[in-house]
């Protein structure tokens, strides 16, 4: 006889069976009965104090661990909180799974008490979302969920699960694989390339004089760092890593570039410029890393590897599209450049642009100016300090704005998965959350978030989830009074007409605030106590740690490529402009 | 040519069959995907097909709003989307089907009579003033149905919306297959059934 089970039991007990081993949320009316069987459950919950937290949570376990993040949250306003972090989820192709309570079935559509149509509102941000009308139907819309957020391009999910529907009655069973399958006949997600495509594209690969491999997050979704380093170093091509592929090549590398884009290095904006070809591996064009599009790179052939045939040609029409897994397609085109070498083919001789790359990177290093004796702290100077401090294999986490591409430019990456961020929707507010959910994942790991003092103010209320849960992360906070990355903006294109970017330097006082929330708080104001402070939060484990920075109100993030600009626009610090020849 | 192409002057139109799973939401999902992603549909038909798991959508899409490849491309990501079919015009047999109100004084009336026999449209009621009829065919022809009543003065009408289906192939052995080689379809990669 089969044993029945309430739906909310199914629920809890498809979850384990998905071998979620920790969940997010927070409980409200339409849900509750899913959290009275996850009293007994061996599946760890994180009280949240927001949902949103919950939802970033998810979204950082799931950056570090390649594993579905998983958020709980009951209906209407809740759900409308989890709005945020799926559609950066979505944005970012993060697998997670958000599941929300519902209204009874009977109630819906009468505007009853927290009813909203979640369904409906987060249809263009999910990957696939469901409204679950009978507990019958709860384990295999459960591992739908599952299936389809971790398969493919991966992204989230979401199960609105109406009160009644978690009250029911079912049959339990557990669907087979195949089962899954059969019961979504318009999903085949195709993770092999095309052995030509792959084929053409060693060739053109062997021919390029002038190739740079444009590394973008799908290298690191699919696991695919080991082979693509391989691939570097067997063709000699240099290497540029997106913001969303920072540490799927090591940053020491000699082939390594640094970042594209708007914040990106000038080596690596301007290779992109230069190249007669460009390896796309798992990267989507993002107008933040092309600049002015018909501007883009205009003599490079295009080699663009995706497992999502809709990002092929939707900014650039490449030369070989290649449908596929990123690794599985490079180590096919391993195979084939290795075979077109050993039948006697040969390899154009990279030497000479390799040799112009390094004297770009000789004359157009990072830089900033240190500050004056007395003067107000650089975040640069910080991001250095933290860098150096951090123990090896630290995870870093940012919010969004000036900091965040301090961060991506300053820090050494050189391991996969020890980055997060939110690239594609840039959600101030995500640090906290994210490196809570991070250190969760990965609890052998120093987490680090470098965070804006507008971004914290977001989302800090989730240090208290991290102290009562002892989930002791660190933050850093650039604290430069401003919206920074956006008073920037006014300062070079407004005119120096500051519009409301002034969060005051003075409130609030982020000691006492990280103090009440549990945390250990720790104000610098002088680069002498810089490493003082940075070596005393390393050496806190307990508990989480703020360490308020209190730096120059007008850093300017460097280089830059003014929005809407050519790539070959690119601005430099002050100190190169007089190299910039050296760029032509 | 007027009337050549129902759907305006400027505008370049082309068919999606879309064959999805028979679940809630579904229509909602893929008009969402329209409107989200900036593309114009002409009109829009859908309906049960021979199977009971299945609907088909007849979607006429505007080619000025958005290229074909990117249209099919975003919408096959859709869960719920199992095939989809382009259907080149050159190679599809479409219908749609209208139905008008027409005002019919007594002494005009035979006149509307003749037309719709000449149109080989069929009269559905008959009023004191109005006569409703209707007309299945090309869309061509159904604008110029409309053009002919138009002098009499329309009251009511209501189009479906384009319905196509490939044009069999009458030099090969007669079968959907190879007809519908000249147009496109997508299906789910390792769908062997
Ligand atoms: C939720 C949200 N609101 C607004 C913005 C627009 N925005 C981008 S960066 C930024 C300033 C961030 O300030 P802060 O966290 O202090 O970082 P800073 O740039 O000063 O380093 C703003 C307002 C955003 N990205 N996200
Ligand atoms: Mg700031």
């Amino acid at each position: 006889m089969k044993e029945k089970l309430t739906g909310a039991q199914a629920l809890i007990r498809a979850l384990e069976h998905e071998n979620v081993d920790v969940m997010f949320g927070l409980p409200g009316g339409c849900i509750l009965p899913a959290y009275d069987p996850l009293i007994e459950s061996k599946i760890r919950h994180i009280l949240v104090r927001h949902e949103q937290g919950a939802g970033h949570m998810a979204e950082g376990y799931a950056h570090v661990t390649g594993r579905p993040g998983v958020a709980m949250v009951t209906s209407g306003p809740a759900a409308t909180n989890l709005v945020t972090p799926l559609c950066d989820a979505y944005m970012d192709s993060i697998p997670m799974v958000g599941i929300t309570g519902q209204v009874p079935t009977a109630a819906i559509g009468t505007d009853a008490f927290q009813e909203c149509d979640t369904v409906g509102i987060t249809r263009s941000i999910t990957k696939h979302n469901e409204l679950v009308m009978s507990a019958q139907d709860l384990p295999m819309v459960v591992r739908q969920a599952f299936y389809i957020a971790t398969t493919g391009r991966p992204g989230p999910t979401l199960i609105d699960i109406p009160k009644d529907v978690l009250q029911n009655e079912m049959d339990w069973y557990w669907p087979s694989d195949d089962e899954v399958r059969d019961s979504l006949p318009g999903y085949r997600p195709n993770a092999k390339g095309h052995t030509k495509m792959i084929k053409e594209a060693a060739r053109m690969i062997l021919a390029a004089r002038q190739p740079v491999l444009y590394v973008g997050g799908g290298v690191l979704k699919a696991r695919a760092a080991g082979v693509l380093r391989e691939l570097a170093e067997l063709t000699q091509i240099p290497v540029v890593t997106t913001l969303m592929a920072r540490g799927a090549f090591p940053d020491s590398h000699p082939l390594c570039l640094g970042m594209p884009g708007m914040h990106g290095t000038a080596t690596a904006v301007t290779a992109m410029q230069k190249a007669d070809l460009l390896i796309a591996l798992g990267s989507r064009f993002d107008d933040r890393v092309t600049g002015k599009v018909s501007g883009f790179a205009p003599d490079a052939k295009i080699i663009h590897v995706d497992i999502d045939p809709a990002e092929q040609g939707t900014v650039r029409r490449p030369d070989v599209p290649i449908v596929g897994d990123c690794r599985l397609v490079i180590e096919e085109m391993l195979k084939a450049i290795k075979d077109l070498l050993q039948s006697g083919e040969t390899q154009a001789d990279v030497g000479p642009w390799r040799s112009r790359v390094s004297g770009w990177r000789e004359q157009f290093p990072l830089a900033y100016d240190q500050s004056e004796p007395g003067a107000a702290l650089k975040p640069q100077f910080c991001l250095e300090k933290l860098r150096d401090g951090a123990p090896e294999g630290t995870i870093v986490v940012s919010g969004v704005g000036q900091h965040q591409m301090w961060t991506s430019q300053y820090w050494n990456f050189e391991e996969p998965y020890t980055w997060v961020n939110s690239g594609g929707l840039g959600t101030m507010g995500f640090a906290v959350p994210a490196a809570i959910g991070a250190k969760v994942g990965r609890p052998d790991k120093t987490v680090w978030a470098v965070d804006g003092d507008g971004c914290f103010q977001m989302t800090a209320q989730e240090l208290v989830t991290a102290s009562l849960e002892r989930i002791p992360v660190k933050i850093g906070i650039l604290n430069n009074s401003y919206l920074g990355m956006v008073r920037q903006w006014q300062e070079m294109f407004y005119g120096e007409r500051f519009s409301e970017v002034n969060l005051s330097g003075t409130l609030p006082d982020f000691v006492k605030w990280a103090e009440a929330m549990g945390c250990v708080g720790i104000r610098v104001d002088d680069p002498q106590e810089v490493e003082a402070a940075i070596d005393k939060a390393n050496s806190i484990n307990d508990r989480p740690v703020v360490v308020d920075f209190r730096v120059a109100e007008d850093e300017k993030v460097f280089p830059m490529v003014p929005a809407g600009k050519s790539n070959d626009d690119i601005l430099l610090h002050h100190s190169q402009d007089s190299r910039r020849e050296f760029l032509k | 040519m007027s009337g050549s192409n129902p759907y305006g002057q400027d505008s370049q139109h082309h068919v999606l069959s879309v064959l999805v799973q028979n679940r809630p939401g579904v229509l909602a999902r893929v008009s969402a995907l329209f409107a989200r992603r900036g593309y114009n549909i002409f009109s829009l038909a859908v309906a049960p097909t021979e199977h009971p798991d299945y609907s088909r959508i007849t979607i006429v899409v505007d080619l000025q709003s958005a290229p074909l490849e990117q249209m099919t491309k975003q919408l096959f990501k859709l869960i719920d989307v199992v095939r989809i079919s382009e259907l080149d015009p050159r190679f599809s047999v479409e219908r749609e089907l209208i139905m008008v109100t027409v005002k019919a004084t007594a002494e005009q009336r035979s006149q509307i009579v003749e037309l719709t026999n000449i149109f080989e449209a069929r009269i559905l009621s008959v009023g004191v003033e109005a006569l409703t009829v209707s007309l299945d065919g090309s869309p061509s022809a159904i604008d110029d149905f409309m053009k002919a009543l138009h002098p009499y003065g329309i009251v009511e009408s209501q189009r479906t919306g384009l319905v196509a289906l490939p044009k069999l192939d009458r030099a090969a052995p007669s079968s959907a297959q190879s007809a519908a080689s000249s147009n496109t379809t997508h299906s789910s990669q390792g769908k062997a059934r």
